[in-house]
């Protein structure tokens, strides 16, 4: 066997994540919030061509709208999403944080009234500095340390 | 006007018409005047956490421009206890009432209440939060006797962390144009946020330990309690709270046109033999809440 084997396949359609922070792959599944159902593939870790590591993830038959992608600039601000269809990337972008998100981040303040029992949505809106800062729309405070503020 | 939730949502347009209402309107909070506008009005006052200014002076300003008030100050004798949530409390109320004004432990309270309520939400504190109407009668205070709310030197005393009513008037201020100084014992420093804003906006002053150093150039010098449980020792606490302890002494050494204000209660930050000096305001701060929020009330009830 060749020591050049290919660790992942190429998929044929589907969406392809490339240059995810390194070992942040799990947390992208998490905002994405896909089902158990799809196929998919995760490199975490992988030499980068720019240098460094970076995590890839391959996801079979799944198409990310450009919001669901933006999610993904939320854990990892740099990563570029392919879109494949018959093998060919049919289109390409940089994710970018969503300015506002509802209900996938819990605010990080516990006496925020997003965290009690009531019938509503926690929300976060980005800071309108370049500081990647999400601030709770309830309690104004700042998410801190946002990737454990993800909703299990 | 239809909201009242927090200070950043007040344009200095607003708040200059607030004030100038409130301004009109002291006479009728004083009872040397009569004004019954809104006559056949129900303010629900619903207080999930202890006040004696706040929620008096809510009352009185309602009483005084001829309306009713229906509410509770404590919970324990409401459905709350049963596990209610505040988003049912406040469908209940709005339904009784012209008006809602809501004080509650949790921050972001007031955000949620209008989201439920078919009636004006003005928050009267929610949890380390917002308390916009404090602010409002503390700019109130500072404009009667200083003339105008810009180009001056405020000292913010006392525990700049966890006091919101400091919190709010920093970012308030700011809208104007003035120079904050913030003196505050290590630990309980203003957070970042609000030292970054001022910084931002060129309005940061100094920032130290100890009123000494700021006392002679402060026009407001603006004391604020220093909670003992925030101290796991109470002899460190002791000599902190020392420090801060304003006197007639410290007083002097201020610019003769300075005042002092205080969201009161207070303590011990303040002796008593300041009470009779001319520059005390806090009592009178307090009563401005009336006239303020009367002005408020007619503002998000009577529309005008």
């Amino acid at each position: 066997m060749s020591d050049k084997y290919m660790k992942v396949e190429k998929i044929d359609h589907g969406t392809v994540i490339d240059h995810i922070l390194p070992a942040r792959a799990f947390d992208v599944l998490r905002v994405l919030g896909l089902s158990n159902d799809k196929t998919m593939s995760i490199l975490v870790n992988s030499h980068s061509k720019k240098g460094g590591r970076k995590d890839i993830l391959k996801l079979e038959d799944v198409e990310l709208s450009a919001e669901a992608a933006n999610l993904v600039a939320l854990v990892s601000p740099q990563a570029t999403i392919n879109i494949i269809v018959g093998g060919k990337v049919v289109k390409k972008f940089n994710a970018e944080a969503p300015k506002v998100v509802r209900g996938i981040l819990t605010c990080s303040n516990p006496n925020c009234i997003s965290n009690q029992n009531e019938p509503i949505t926690a929300e976060f809106r980005l800071s309108p500095d370049e500081s990647h800062r999400y601030v709770c729309t309830y309690c104004d405070r700042d998410i801190i340390d946002l990737v454990k503020r993800i909703s299990p | 006007m239809r909201h009242v939730i927090s200070v950043h949502d007040l344009t200095v347009e607003v708040i200059i018409d607030v004030l100038d209402r409130a301004e009109g309107m002291l006479d009728i909070a004083r009872g040397k005047a009569v004004n019954d506008c809104l006559k056949g009005k129900v303010l629900g006052s619903i207080f999930f956490e202890p006040s004696t200014r706040t929620r008096l002076s809510f009352e009185t300003a309602m009483t005084r421009l001829g309306g009713g008030v229906i509410g509770f100050a404590g919970t324990e004798a409401t459905s709350v206890v049963k596990g209610e949530t505040l988003a049912d409390t406040i469908r209940m109320v709005s339904g009784y009432a012209d008006a809602i004004v809501l004080r509650h432990p949790r921050e972001g309270a007031a955000k949620l209440a209008t989201e439920f309520s078919s009636v004006p939400i003005i928050n009267a504190g929610d949890g380390a939060g917002q308390h916009p109407t404090q602010t409002l009668l503390d700019l109130f205070t500072i404009r009667q006797h200083m003339g105008r709310l810009k180009g001056l030197n405020i000292s913010l005393v006392g525990d700049l962390r966890y006091g919101r009513t400091v919190h709010s008037l920093a970012f308030a201020l700011s809208k104007f144009g003035n120079t904050i100084n913030l003196v505050s014992p290590e630990g309980l420093e203003m957070p970042r946020e609000v030292v970054e804003h001022l910084q931002d906006s060129g309005q940061f002053g100094i920032a130290c330990h100890t009123p000494e150093e700021v006392i002679t150039t402060t026009d407001i010098l603006y004391v604020t309690r220093i909670q003992k449980e925030r101290f796991p020792d109470p002899v460190e606490y002791k000599k902190v709270a020392g420090k801060y302890t304003i006197d007639p002494q410290l007083v002097s050494q201020g610019p003769a046109h300075m005042i002092v204000m205080h969201p009161l209660p207070r303590i011990n930050e303040i002796t008593p033999e300041v009470d009779a000096m001319p520059q005390a305001k806090y009592f009178v701060q307090a009563a401005n809440g009336v006239p303020v929020r009367m002005a408020l009330l007619s503002m998000v009830i009577g529309g005008v």
